[in-house]
C-alpha cells in the first residue's frame, strides 16, 4: 500500500469455522472499550452502540437450517470510504493501516457512517451514561465519548500504543502475538488472530494466506485489514 | 424618472406597484405574529436537540441522514427558482418576466439562506460548526477539501453571496424610487441603500451592463450548487446514491421545484397585491409550459435511472426500489402523480395553463412531490444498505417535524418582511416595459432607450 510509512501494518483474521457466535467478544469490547450501555428502546430504535457485533444469518429451509456467526467490526480499510467524505479529518489514515477516528475533530455530519458499507460506525445520540455500578470499571486508557460524535473500533489501538511504550522501555523489538485486542483475548473458540501483516511470518500473515480467505464487499475495493476465513472442516465434506 | 410620461400616469403606477409598502395593516401583523410562532416552535425544537442530543430525532444506525438533509435539498432546490427563471428570461429578453423578477429573485435569496441552516443544525456537535470553516486554528488543520461537504458549503456560500448581490443590484433603481417616496429617517435609510442612484445615462449604461454580466455568471453557478448537492450523494458507495446520473437529474429536479415555486408566489403575489394589471394569463400560460418541458425531463431522467437499475438488476441495487416501493408506496405514487402524471397530462392544456386555481394546485403539488422525492432519495437508500443485518427504516420524530415546518415559516416571514420594506415588484422594469408599450414617448425612449437596447 503506497499509504504506507511504517513496518506496521495491523490486521486480524476472523475464522468463521471456529466462531460459535457466543458473543464474549462482544462483551470484552463492551468492557475494554468503555462504551456506553444502551437499554432495549435503544436499540430498538437501532442506537447500539456495538464496536463489534455477532451478525446471526439463517441459512437453509427448515428443518436443515444453520445459523451462520459473522463477527462484524470495523474492517480498517485501505481505501477506506469513511475517510475522504469527512470535512473535518476526524476520520482519518494512521501510517500503520488504521482508520483514526479523532472525537474531538468530530463535528457529527455522520457522512462517514453512510458511506461505510459494513455499517460499524456508530454514533452517540446521547451523552453516555452507564448503570451503577458499571461506571467504576472504564478504563482510563480510552476515552469517553460525548454525545454527537461518531466511534467504531480501534483495534484496541491503546494497547497498540501501551505495547509500544513498554518495548521501548525494554529496548527490544515487538514479538509477534504481544498485542491482543480484548475481543481476540475472550474468545473461547480462538477465532480471532491479530498481529502485524507487513510481517511475513507473523502468524495472521499466515493465517491470512489460506486459501479459505476472503474479505467482505471486495468488490467495492475498500482493502479492508480484516480477513476472514471460510470454507473447510466439516461443514464441507464432499 | 423624469421622461415625458405623464406624471400622473407614472406616479400612479408606481403607487400600484409600490402597494406592498404601505403601512401595515393588522392583518399583516397578524401573519407575521403567526409565522414568528411556528418559528419560534421550531427554534425551541432545535433547543431541546442541542441540550438533550441528536437522540430526540429520528436518525438511526443505519439512517443517519433525516428530514434536515431532505430538507436542506428541497431549500437548495427551490432556490434554483429566481436565477433560471430570472437569469434566463433576461438574458433571452422575454420582456414578460418583467412582473416575476424581483419575487423570484428574492425567493432564491430565502430559500437559499434558509437551506443553508440546515446543514448546520443537523451537525451532531452544532457548537462548534465552525471546525468546518477554512481559518487559521489552534488545531493547525484545515477542513478537508476532499469532502463534498466542504463542497457544498463553498458553493453554498457563493451562491448566497452571488443571488443577495444579483437581487440587490436589480433593485438599485427600485430603491431610488422609494427614496424618492420617503421621507424622514426612512428616506436616509432608503439612499443609503440606493447609493446614489439618480438614473443618469452613464449610470443606466453600467446598470445594464452589471445585471446582463451578473446573469450571465449567476447561471453556472446555480447549475454548480445543485450538481455539488448531487455529489453528496452521487460519490458515496451507498446503493442507489452512486449513480452518474445525479447530478443533471438534481439539477432538473431543483429546477422543477423553483418554476413550480415562482408560479405559486405569481399567483398568491397577484392576489395579496391586486396586480392583475401586471401578471396577465399569457405570464402563466408561459410559466406553465416552462413548467411542463422541465416536468418532462425529470420524468425521463427518473425513468433512466430506474430502468437501467431495473435492467441490471444487481440485487443490492434493486434492493432500494423494492423496499422503497414497498415501504414507502403511498408517498411514491404521490410523488409520481405531482412530478409526471398531473402536471404533464394537465399542463398540455391551455386552459389550464391559464386557469389561476388550477395551477395553484398543480404548482403546490409539483412542490409536495418534490420534498416526497428527496425523502425517497435519502432514505430508502440508506435504510437497505449492504449489510442486511443492519437494514432498517426512519420516521421523523416531533423535533424534526417542527423544524422542517418552521423553514417554511422562516421562509414566509422574511418573504412578508421584504415585501412590506422592498419593492417587490421591479417597478422600474414594468414601466420601462409598459412606456415601451406605449410607445410614444420619444425623449423617454432614449433615456431609458439604452437600456432596452443593450439588453
Amino acid at each position: 500500500m503506497s499509504k504506507e510509512t511504517s513496518d506496521f501494518h495491523w490486521g486480524m483474521v476472523i475464522d468463521l469455522d471456529r466462531c460459535t457466535g457466543c458473543g464474549a467478544c462482544v462483551t470484552a469490547c463492551q468492557a475494554e472499550n468503555n462504551i456506553p450501555i444502551i437499554k432495549q428502546d435503544g436499540i430498538a430504535k437501532g442506537r447500539n452502540l456495538h464496536w463489534l457485533r455477532i451478525e446471526r444469518y439463517w441459512d437453509g429451509e427448515f428443518p436443515h437450517v444453520r445459523a451462520r456467526f459473522l463477527p462484524m467490526l470495523c474492517q480498517q480499510c485501505d481505501d477506506a470510504p469513511c475517510e475522504p467524505v469527512c470535512p473535518v479529518y476526524a476520520s482519518y489514515h494512521n501510517p500503520e493501516g488504521l482508520n483514526g477516528q479523532v472525537y474531538n475533530r468530530c463535528v457529527g455530519t455522520r457522512y462517514c457512517a453512510n458511506n461505510c458499507p459494513y455499517a460499524v460506525r456508530v454514533f452517540n445520540f446521547f451523552n453516555p451514561d452507564w448503570p451503577k455500578p458499571l461506571e467504576q470499571q472504564l478504563s482510563p486508557d480510552v476515552t469517553v465519548r460525548s454525545r454527537g460524535v461518531m466511534e467504531k473500533c480501534s483495534f484496541c489501538i491503546q494497547r497498540i500504543r501501551r505495547a509500544k511504550e513498554v518495548v521501548r522501555l525494554e529496548n527490544r523489538e515487538l514479538a509477534d502475538g504481544e498485542i491482543v485486542p480484548a475481543c481476540a483475548q475472550t474468545c473461547p473458540p480462538q477465532a480471532i488472530a491479530f498481529g502485524n501483516l507487513n510481517d511475513p511470518d507473523s502468524h495472521v500473515s499466515r493465517l491470512a494466506r489460506s486459501p479459505r480467505r476472503f474479505r467482505l464487499f471486495e468488490d467495492l475495493g475498500t482493502e479492508p485489514s480484516v480477513i476472514y476465513l471460510k470454507g473447510g472442516g466439516h461443514e464441507h465434506p464432499g | 424618472m423624469n421622461t415625458r410620461v405623464d406624471h400622473n400616469d407614472a406616479a400612479r403606477m408606481n403607487r400600484a406597484m409600490l402597494s406592498s409598502m404601505t403601512a401595515p395593516t393588522w392583518r399583516w401583523y397578524l401573519l407575521a405574529a403567526v409565522l414568528g410562532g411556528v418559528v419560534a416552535l421550531g427554534l425551541y425544537a432545535f433547543t431541546v436537540q442541542v441540550t438533550t442530543g441528536m437522540g430526540v430525532t429520528g436518525i438511526n444506525r443505519p439512517v443517519m441522514w433525516g428530514i434536515y438533509i431532505i430538507s436542506f435539498v428541497f431549500w437548495v432546490g427551490l432556490s434554483h427558482s429566481g436565477t433560471m427563471v430570472s437569469a434566463i428570461l433576461r438574458l433571452s429578453q422575454a420582456s414578460w418576466r418583467r412582473p416575476i423578477l424581483r419575487g423570484a429573485e428574492a425567493m432564491t435569496v430565502f430559500s437559499i439562506a434558509v437551506a443553508g441552516l440546515f446543514p448546520l443544525i443537523h451537525l451532531g456537535r452544532n457548537w462548534i460548526f465552525y471546525y468546518l470553516l477554512p481559518y487559521p486554528n489552534q488545531r493547525g488543520l484545515w477542513p478537508n477539501f476532499r469532502s463534498p461537504l466542504l463542497f457544498d458549503m463553498v458553493a453554498i456560500n457563493t451562491y448566497i453571496i452571488g443571488s443577495s448581490i444579483f437581487l440587490y443590484i436589480g433593485m438599485l433603481p427600485d430603491l431610488a424610487v422609494v427614496r424618492d417616496r420617503s421621507s424622514g429617517w426612512k428616506r436616509r435609510v432608503y439612499a443609503f441603500l440606493a447609493m446614489g442612484w439618480r438614473g443618469s445615462a452613464e449610470q443606466w449604461r453600467v446598470f445594464s451592463r452589471g445585471s446582463t454580466l451578473l446573469a450571465c455568471l449567476i447561471i453556472p453557478v446555480a447549475v454548480s450548487v445543485h450538481s455539488i448537492v448531487a455529489w453528496d450523494f452521487a460519490v458515496t458507495l451507498v446503493p442507489g446514491w452512486h449513480s452518474t446520473i445525479f447530478a443533471p437529474y438534481f439539477v432538473i429536479g431543483a429546477i422543477t421545484s423553483g418554476v413550480a415555486a415562482v408560479i405559486t408566489l405569481m399567483i398568491v403575489i397577484r392576489k395579496l397585491f391586486k396586480l392583475e394589471e401586471f401578471l396577465l394569463p399569457i405570464h402563466f400560460d408561459n410559466m406553465a409550459k416552462l413548467l411542463l418541458a422541465v416536468c418532462l425531463l425529470w420524468s425521463y431522467f427518473y425513468f433512466a435511472e430506474v430502468f437501467t437499475t431495473w435492467y441490471a438488476h444487481k440485487p443490492i441495487e434493486w434492493e432500494i426500489f423494492r423496499f422503497m416501493t414497498s415501504h414507502y408506496g403511498i408517498i411514491f405514487l404521490i410523488m409520481m402523480l405531482g412530478n409526471t402524471i398531473v402536471p404533464i397530462i394537465s399542463l398540455c392544456f391551455r386552459r389550464v395553463r391559464r386557469s389561476i386555481p388550477a395551477l395553484l394546485i398543480i404548482t403546490v403539488l409539483v412542490n409536495v412531490a418534490m420534498f416526497i422525492e428527496r425523502f425517497l432519495i435519502v432514505v430508502p437508500s440508506l435504510s437497505h444498505k449492504n449489510i442486511p443485518f443492519i437494514w432498517g427504516s426512519y420516521t421523523p420524530s416531533w423535533v424534526e417535524l417542527s423544524i422542517g415546518i418552521a423553514a417554511f415559516a422562516l421562509f414566509f416571514l422574511l418573504y412578508t418582511l421584504f415585501a412590506k420594506f422592498f419593492p417587490i415588484l421591479a417597478v422600474t422594469d414594468v414601466r420601462e416595459q409598459e412606456e415601451a408599450l406605449i410607445g410614444s414617448q420619444q425623449l423617454g425612449r432614449t433615456r431609458v432607450g439604452t437600456l432596452v437596447n443593450e439588453e
